[in-house]
């Protein structure tokens, strides 16, 4: 039988592996895959509960706007990637530390 | 039986999302883990199907596989030089993520199994996305138009970011 | 009427507005002006005055409004239309007119022209205020405009050393007399909780305001009027004022301001207790004399004319004072048209002359003919010559105290000195004739110069002298006086009141009027008030023939020392030495207040600098050398603690930021690790720290 905590359990390992991804990738494009990690997480976590609580379609419309923002996201990540690109040669996001002390 | 079929179905996405999640978290060559993601994604898309969210499950696939994806990639291509520049971490920078990774996990952990879950109700299954498309053209309109206006004006922000700034 | 009233007054004021504001664009300063706007005023006074001749009843009109709405108490202001008022109204308006017109010809050419007409303005229309006000309140605002227009004009030449001190102490002197009037004002409205005059006098009547109150207040008020009529002790002003311009003196400071006072005591004659009146009687019969003797050795014109006024007005007071209601205002009414034409008159001769020495003038009879007749018929009328205004008029105040005398022998000294004083005044008044105007010019070069004024003086000279000679003719005041009208409004509250209290006392309001001291009411029956009237009739023929007797023996004195020069007035200088020494030093009076207030006050203000400079300043400098103490130790405070304070915390922070900015690496990646941990960190105080 599988419940609405096996979804819970996997969007918390889901969210954990996006976490470590984003804090661990070096190169731009890593970390906006973590974050796309950590977003379908989230959704699985909406889809789950909208599913097992009697409270109608309201998770999953608010999926698809996480999609929308996610969209979004992935274009302006972009964009900012290749700006980084531009200024540095690289999109390695620790050599973009001109803000250091 | 049908319950047995269910959960084999539901281990199998556990084990193909979890398992092509960490790769595309870990895998130093980043279009490797692009396609990582890619599994992961319809990974993700299964568990919808499983959820009974039939609309999302398609907007799934159509938006992040067929679009968000293919940027990623768009994105390694426009970036790289060499194939130095695809893998850029080393074992060492794993250390903190995995550490911190943990600690996350650790709160969620607790919530999880201090927390007693209602008693699951199934509802019956039914096709969602008329009942998604009355949602978000009356209750959720603003929003929903809100979201739009917030798309165009992503777009038209990447577009002005990545101009020709000699130009 | 009321309309006409209300008009007398406004025209003033409307053209003391105008005037003041445009009076510098308007040709010739607008002196045409002001005078326009006054004789207008005069025309509907005239014309209020024939309505009153000619009415059937007594006019008797109080008109109020609600003026100040104090909550629970309003203060209402009004005009009371009686004869007095009537009278009052023509008096000044008269005198006003006429002086205005004089000042054309005698202020011409005067740097603050246009001014000097505002401020005549000011004062007419605060004078006729004075007079029209119903209450007791808008009486003492208008009396204190008065006052300020006075002060404004003595100090007219204010470049003048004298004429500001002048100014100065006219205000101060009257002011004194006002706290009195202030006080007595106050303590009637605490009493009654009113300032009308009717509710006041029906008090009177029906016993509500009597006894000490009854006295306090009457004093107070009569204080007022000692200051504005230049009464003893506060006369000394009156001389003084005679520094500002010729023509205020014979508006302001002889016919109608120092007058003020003999009205005020008229028109609140019932409020006075016998005893108070007893004082005022007393206080006006030592004025006279005391002045008319100082007024003997005087030598400048002006001042001879001030006394004169003093001691005219204490006949006023004197026949107020004993009763004699209608005289006093009678002679007030005659003071002001003579008084006002000596003044101008001397004003034509100091404008001819350039000097108010009566050293320097003499035999200006040939050059000045206008000046000289009028001048004459206006001493003719103070000396009370009969058949002029005088004559009447002094003679109804000495025939006054006479009655008075005759029925309280105790107080016929009051009749002697007054009869006395009449001698005095002849004397004075015909030395100043005789000197001015006759025998050989003293100054030959002034005398020179010296010529008749323009028309505009004389005319105001000759209407004045022909209102000498007809204001005491025909018996008007008494027919048509205030007194009785005042008395039937008084006599109907009074019959009222006593119809059903006691029957004798309906003749008591009479008889405390008629014999104001010392006799117990109850003893005044019907018959005794015939008596009276029989006793009044022979103590009038009494007076006159004594009060004429005396007056010609001070003329020929007069013309035998100065005219004739039989007697030489150097030897019986000589002779009195010491006396006139005083008298010309005007019993040091001045000299006397000189010492003892003045000095008294500048011994005080001298302590109170002692005190000021070395205990208030000794305080202010010791808290200052306290201040400076402590904030030396603040300052020491603040540069060791609190500056190091900062310092420390500020090296601290510097420290502590050393530190800290080592975990700034600028690697995006550590940025989401502290994040993290932050939330972690977060969720984990809220969880399990409760």
């Amino acid at each position: 039988m599988i419940t609405l905590h096996h979804y819970l359990v996997v969007a918390a390992l889901l969210f954990t592996i996006g976490i470590v991804c984003v804090i661990s990738r070096r190169n731009a494009i890593g970390i906006l895959i973590g974050i796309e990690l950590i977003l379908n997480a989230a959704n699985l976590n909406l889809i789950a509960f909208s599913r097992y609580f009697e409270v109608g379609l309201e998770g999953q419309v608010f999926a698809i706007f996480v999609i929308i923002l996610a969209a979004c996201e992935a274009a302006i990540a972009l964009a900012i990637l290749i700006s980084l690109f531009a200024s540095f040669g690289t999109i390695d996001v620790d050599a973009a530390q001109r803000m250091k002390r | 039986m049908g319950n047995v079929v269910f959960a084999i179905i539901f281990y199998a996405l556990v084990v193909m999302v979890l398992v092509s999640a960490v790769a595309a978290a870990f895998l130093r060559n980043i279009v490797m883990a692009a396609f990582a993601l890619f599994f992961t994604l319809l990974g993700m898309a299964g568990f919808y199907v499983l959820l009974g969210a039939d609309f999302l499950a398609i907007t799934q696939v159509v938006v992040y596989v067929g679009g968000i994806l293919i940027l990623l990639l768009f994105g390694v291509l426009l970036t790289h030089r060499s194939i130095e520049t695809l893998e850029l971490e080393t074992r060492g920078t794993y250390v903190l993520g995995i550490f911190g990774g943990l600690l996350v996990y650790g709160v969620l952990h607790y919530f999880l199994f201090s927390v007693s879950w209602p008693t699951p109700l199934m509802k019956p299954l039914e096709p969602t996305t008329a009942a998604i498309g009355q949602l978000l053209l009356s209750k959720y309109l603003l929003p929903f138009e809100v979201s739009s206006v917030t798309l165009l004006i992503a777009l038209i922000g990447a577009a002005y970011l990545v101009r020709r700034r000699d130009t | 009427m009321l309309n006409i009233a209300i008009c007398i007054i406004a025209i003033p004021f409307v053209a003391l507005v105008v005037h003041t504001f445009l009076s510098a664009r308007m040709p010739r300063r607008g002196d045409w002006f002001a005078t326009g706007a006054v004789f207008l005023s005069l025309g509907l006074a005239c014309w209020l005055f024939v309505q009153m001749l000619f009415s059937p009843t007594p006019i008797y009109i109080n008109f109020h409004i609600d003026w100040l709405n104090l909550g629970s108490r309003i203060i209402p202001a009004g005009i009371l239309l009686d004869h007095l008022t009537i009278v009052m109204l023509v008096v000044v308006t008269l005198v006003s007119a006429l002086v205005y017109l004089f000042s054309i010809g005698y202020m011409h050419g005067d740097v603050r022209y246009g001014r000097y007409f505002s401020y005549l303005l000011l004062f007419t229309t605060s004078m006729l205020g004075l007079v029209l006000a119903n209450n007791l309140l808008v009486l003492y605002i208008f009396w204190e405009l008065v006052g300020l227009s006075s002060y404004l004009l003595i100090g007219h030449w204010f470049e003048r050393d004298t004429a500001a001190k002048a100014a100065l102490k006219a205000f101060i002197v009257t002011r004194i007399g006002d706290v009195g009037m202030f006080f007595g004002i106050l303590r009637i409205y605490f009493h009654l909780g009113t300032f009308d005059y009717e509710a006041i006098f029906q008090a009177v009547a029906n016993g509500t305001l009597s006894g000490n109150i009854r006295v306090l207040a009457g004093l107070g008020i009569f204080f007022g009027a000692m200051g504005k009529s230049a009464q003893f002790p506060l006369h000394v002003w009156l001389p003084d004022a005679m520094e500002g311009p010729t023509p205020i003196s014979a508006l302001i400071h002889a016919a109608t301001m120092v007058a003020a006072g003999v009205y005020l005591v008229g028109r609140m004659f019932l409020i006075f207790d016998p005893t108070v009146l007893l004082i005022i009687a007393y206080i006006g019969c030592f004025t006279a004399l005391f002045a008319a003797t100082i007024a003997v050795v005087m030598d400048d014109m002006k001042k001879v004319l001030a006394y004169s006024t003093i001691s005219q007005l204490g006949y006023m007071m004197l026949g107020l004072g004993v009763g004699g209601y209608v005289a006093g205002l009678f002679h007030l009414t005659t003071h002001a048209s003579f008084k006002a034409l000596l003044f101008l008159g001397s004003g034509s001769v100091i404008h001819a002359l350039g000097t108010q020495s009566m050293r320097e003038m003499g035999g200006l009879r040939k050059k000045m003919p206008v000046t000289t007749v009028t001048f004459l018929i206006g001493t003719l009328a103070i000396v009370g010559c009969p058949f002029f205004a005088g004559f009447y008029s002094k003679d109804a105040i000495i025939g006054a105290a006479l009655a008075f005398g005759l029925h309280h022998p105790q107080h016929l000294a009051l009749f002697l000195v007054s009869v006395f004083t009449a001698g005095l005044t002849a004397f004075y008044m015909f030395r100043l004739f005789f000197k001015t105007f006759t025998g050989s010019p003293r100054d030959q070069e002034k005398f020179h110069h010296a010529h008749e004024s323009p028309l505009v003086m004389t005319i105001p000279l000759v209407v004045l002298a022909f209102l000498a000679i007809v204001s005491g003719h025909g018996g008007w005041f008494q027919k048509y006086n205030p007194a009785p009208q005042l008395s039937t409004y008084e006599a109907q509250q009074v019959a009222e009141h006593a119809s059903h209290v006691q029957p004798e006392a309906s003749s008591s309001f009479a008889a405390n009027r008629l014999v104001p001291a010392g006799t117990p009411v109850a003893e005044h029956g019907a018959e005794e008030i015939a008596d009276e009237e029989e006793l009044e009739h022979r103590a009038h023929l009494g007076a006159m023939v004594a009060s004429t007797l005396f007056g010609a023996i001070g003329f020929f004195l007069a013309y035998l020392m100065f005219f004739k020069r039989r007697l030489s007035s150097a030897a019986i200088i000589q002779r009195f030495r010491a006396v006139y020494t005083l008298l010309s030093n005007k019993y040091y009076i001045d000299d006397f207040f000189h010492a003892v207030l003045v000095r008294t006050l500048h011994a005080v203000v001298w302590l109170v600098g002692v005190f000021d400079k070395y205990v208030i300043d000794g305080l202010v400098n010791f808290s200052g050398l306290a201040t400076r103490f402590t904030s030396w130790l603040v300052g020491k405070f603040d540069n060791i603690a609190v500056d190091g304070a900062v310092n420390g915390t500020a090296w601290t922070t510097g420290i502590l930021g050393e530190i800290l900015s080592l975990s700034q690496t600028g690697r995006i990646r550590n940025y989401l690790l502290f994040i993290v941990l932050g939330i972690v960190t977060l969720v984990t105080v809220f969880v399990f720290i409760k």
